[in-house]
């Protein structure tokens, strides 16, 4: 459990004040054997080569923050393991994002992307804390809680190959939660939902690659979610055509 | 140095965690007019937060009442808890976790539709509200895309506060480090609000993540604000050797057992205060239970010391499966061990502070118009030891309270001297300016951090001994002398956290200071503070607050009454 071993990490340079383009530079790491790719980060930058960047916080797989690509691969860091990789690692940004330096991606734009789905519980009427909680039956919450689970680590993003030629595409965690918010029985907000996803560059750009939910650390499978959304949204808008006012009569 | 850029806002909220996003919300709720600052280190969702797992404590079931939640946690607290505050807490508790109900949190459910609660320690019946075991994401992941629906609460993410701006005595707004431009910006607002956690990395080996630097606390202490009852450090009794993740509380409230080397449910058979309660007694006496079977040969070696099982086996595939699946995931990632299959190695690991910055009930410090809340503040709902599941509620009690006074405070301010304030934040901008990659060599940050930790973690333990402690000051005031020459050489702007780590040091300098002094002057044992030297409670000349003032020559301790009520200080016993 304890055994080290050396292993030389190729890690991804940047510094938009500095560099043009991305280099790399090679440092050598002595690897415990339960370490994962961010404990060699942290080392580097313990006791190698301080100006490294990198984002991390929990180290338990749940805040998001550490999401790279190791060898090709979109990894969240803390939870991959060294042990499965030979000598030499190469550590990346995670792909189709802009970077800001090193190892830092920018996110604005999936905050952007975020929003656009309503991200929360929608009502006509909103009911009062007196009132006391709604009523949710154990298999009304397993239909959304998996869609719940996303930690917008990101690695799909870094995964999906419309995301790398279309880079607005709405892509895989913020669909997953706007569908998780249509399908969770507290919610009345579907309607509006639909309508954007009905848009240009959202559910109907999926090329059904799956590469996203093969990714996910957090077993989401946004690929399911975009299926389901693209069929609720297609009887959204069948429904706003045979009933009056857009399907919200009364 | 060039011009700062200045931002104005009728509240800036320090930390984008549970409490943070809370007060945010209560504020925007309370005024449709006014505007808030969101300035956070990182981006909200990835605050500490995220990690809590077994749950939320609120009193929901009909064989449960708030008299009996408020009895528990004044008992937990070793009755330095104050009561007045701790009454508000149990009344509001259930309004809070319903309102985050409303707002989508997925709590686990009865097949009645109503929702679960399960059993935690110290907790007379079960009480603690959950989402499988990962409470605490979804709680903040509710609050964050909740408060995406609020124009009026704008973000500023991953800006590091690095000072308190103060005219006239009153606290005027922060200077923030804009980590990914270097650019120092000013927020003016007449109420500032610190929601930043705790500091759990003061000591080596802990459940937080690395951003739980203290950074709310020293910005409050450096101001002369002080800090209370900081000697109070909780150990979870429950952490990974190694790495220090926690496994939850939740573990035992399934039917979790803790065995030592010998198989033996030690818990049950040898009296270490916890009574029927058994694993399900307080987090200070389970971990001293742990400490003392290990110093007795009954621990198990390993390669990060020594640790005792914490045994699911029995509980069952489905029922881990269901309710603790993130426990499964972790065990096996981290330690290579199902929980279905195997006994979980497990030792105690500092979790959690009870102690922060000294406020009232709304949140409210001795500066004018600085609040906090949540683990930075010290509300005194927790005393000398918090009870599993009380501190997500807390974040949302009293986040929402310390939002509603902040905005009753920023209405009736004037709009404060932007000149002077300017002027401080073009100061701070020379300062960071100064020391970004100002020296190779000197101190190594790693070696300092270590040298913290090795201090902290000798002197301020499970247990505690005068000398220990004695020796833990003084070395505590050695690395912060030595980090006066700390060598910083990433001389970049761009997203430079050698510089953030270098202030998040100094913090948790500062920090670790407070909890040394305020734990040598605790000269009696009373919850987390276990002193082999004085090993008994002294309500005669303990039973009060500590607190810990900022000096340059070093701290000035006082203390204050606590709050007492209806329930009448008596042995701890379960």
């Amino acid at each position: 459990m304890s055994e080290t071993e050396t292993k030389t990490f190729v890690v991804t340079r940047f510094d938009p004040d500095r560099h043009a383009e991305p280099t790399t530079q090679s440092y050598e790491v002595p690897v415990r054997s339960d370490w994962k790719v961010l404990d060699a980060l942290n080392y580097i930058k313990d006791e190698i080569d301080p100006t490294l960047s990198h984002r991390w916080s929990c180290r338990m797989a749940v805040c998001g923050s550490c999401g790279m690509n190791v060898n090709g691969q979109p990894k969240l860091t803390c939870k991959d393991s060294l042990a499965q990789y030979g000598d030499s690692v190469r550590v990346e940004p995670l792909a189709n994002f802009p970077v800001i330096r090193d190892l830092v991606v920018e996110l604005e734009g999936f905050l952007e992307k975020f929003k656009q789905v309503k991200p929360w519980i929608i009502r006509a009427k909103e009911k009062a804390v007196t009132e006391g909680t709604y009523s949710q039956s154990p298999e009304e919450l397993e239909a959304f809680r998996q869609f719940s689970m996303c930690i917008n680590c990101m690695l799909c993003y870094a995964a999906c190959p419309v995301v790398a030629n279309e880079p607005d595409f709405l892509g895989p965690a913020a669909i997953a939660i706007g569908h998780r918010y249509n399908i969770d029985s507290r919610d009345e907000g579907a309607h509006e939902r639909n309508q954007v996803f009905r848009g240009e560059g959202t559910v109907f750009s999926c090329s059904y690659a799956n590469e996203c939910s093969e990714v996910c650390p957090k077993h989401v499978d946004p690929a399911a979610a975009i299926n389901q959304a693209k069929f609720m949204a297609v009887l959204d808008w069948a429904q706003s055509l045979v009933l009056p006012r857009g399907g919200e009569e009364k | 140095m060039g011009v700062v850029e200045v931002i104005r806002h009728d509240v800036v909220i320090v930390g984008g965690g549970g409490a943070g996003l809370r007060a945010a919300i209560a504020a925007v709720e309370a005024d449709p007019k006014i505007t808030i600052a969101l300035v956070s280190k990182v981006y909200p969702m990835r605050s500490h937060t995220v990690s809590a797992e077994g749950g939320a404590a609120a009193v929901a079931r009909p064989d449960d009442s708030i008299e009996m939640h408020g009895y528990d946690t004044v008992k937990g607290s070793d009755f330095l808890g104050d009561q007045d505050v701790i009454q508000y807490f149990v009344e509001e508790a259930p309004k809070e976790l319903t309102r985050l109900e409303h707002w989508g949190c997925p709590w686990s459910r009865n097949e009645d539709g109503t929702v679960a609660t399960r059993a935690f320690g110290g907790m007379t019946t079960k009480r603690t509200w959950f989402a499988a075991d990962k409470v605490g994401f979804h709680m903040l992941h509710t609050l964050f895309q909740h408060s995406l629906r609020f124009e009026r609460i704008v973000r500023y993410d991953e800006h590091f506060v690095s000072k308190l701006l103060i005219e006239n005595g009153a606290v005027r707004g922060v200077a923030a480090l804009d980590i990914r431009t270097g650019n120092v910006r000013v927020f003016i607002a007449p109420a500032v609000i610190l929601t930043t956690g705790g500091a759990g990395k003061i000591f080596p080996f802990t459940t937080n993540g690395t951003i739980k630097t203290g950074d709310g606390m020293a910005l409050a202490y450096r101001t002369g604000v002080p800090l209370k009852d900081m000697e109070f450090v909780q150990y979870h009794p429950t952490g990974l050797p190694g790495t220090g993740i926690l496994i939850t509380e939740a573990a035992r409230g399934e039917g979790g057992y803790l065995l030592n080397r010998e198989g033996e449910r030690f818990l049950t058979t040898r009296d270490y205060g916890v009574g029927q309660k058994a694993e399900l007694g307080p987090r200070d006496m389970i971990s001293r239970a742990i400490i003392q079977e290990v110093e007795a040969g009954r621990g198990i070696e390993g390669p990060y010391g020594e640790y005792v099982h914490l045994d699911l086996r029995h509980v069952g595939a489905d029922k881990i499966n269901q309710r603790l699946p993130f426990v499964r995931e972790l065990a096996k990632t981290y330690v290579g061990v199902d929980p279905v299959e195997q006994p979980i190695p497990i030792r105690p690991v500092v979790h959690y502070m009870m102690g922060g910055v000294d406020t009232n009930m709304d949140g409210a410090t001795l500066l004018p118009g600085l609040f906090a809340a949540g683990e930075t503040a010290c509300v005194s709902l927790n005393g000398a030891n918090r009870l599993g599941s009380n501190s997500l509620t807390e974040c949302l009690v009293f986040g929402a309270r310390a939002g509603q006074a902040a905005v009753k405070v920023a209405r009736g301010a004037g709009a404060g001297n932007e000149a002077v304030l300017r002027r401080q934040g073009e100061e701070e901008q020379a300062r960071l300016d100064a020391l970004r990659g100002r020296r190779k060599g000197g101190e190594r940050m790693s070696v300092l951090r270590n040298a913290m930790n090795a201090a902290m973690e000798r002197g301020c333990g499970v247990y505690r001994d005068q000398n220990g402690m004695r020796a833990t000051v003084q070395e505590i005031a050695q690395v912060k002398g030595r980090y006066a020459d700390l060598g910083l050489s990433d001389a970049s702007r761009v997203f430079n956290t050698e510089l953030v780590q270098a202030l998040e040091l100094g913090n948790m300098l500062d920090v670790a200071e407070a909890v040394a002094h305020a734990a040598l002057a605790r000269k009696e044992s009373r919850g987390a503070h276990s002193c082999r030297d004085y090993k008994t409670r002294d309500d005669q000349n303990f039973l009060h607050h500590s607190l810990v003032y900022f000096g340059a020559a070093g701290p000035r301790l006082d203390k204050k009454a606590a709050t007492l009520g209806c329930w009448v200080p008596e042995e701890r016993k379960y």
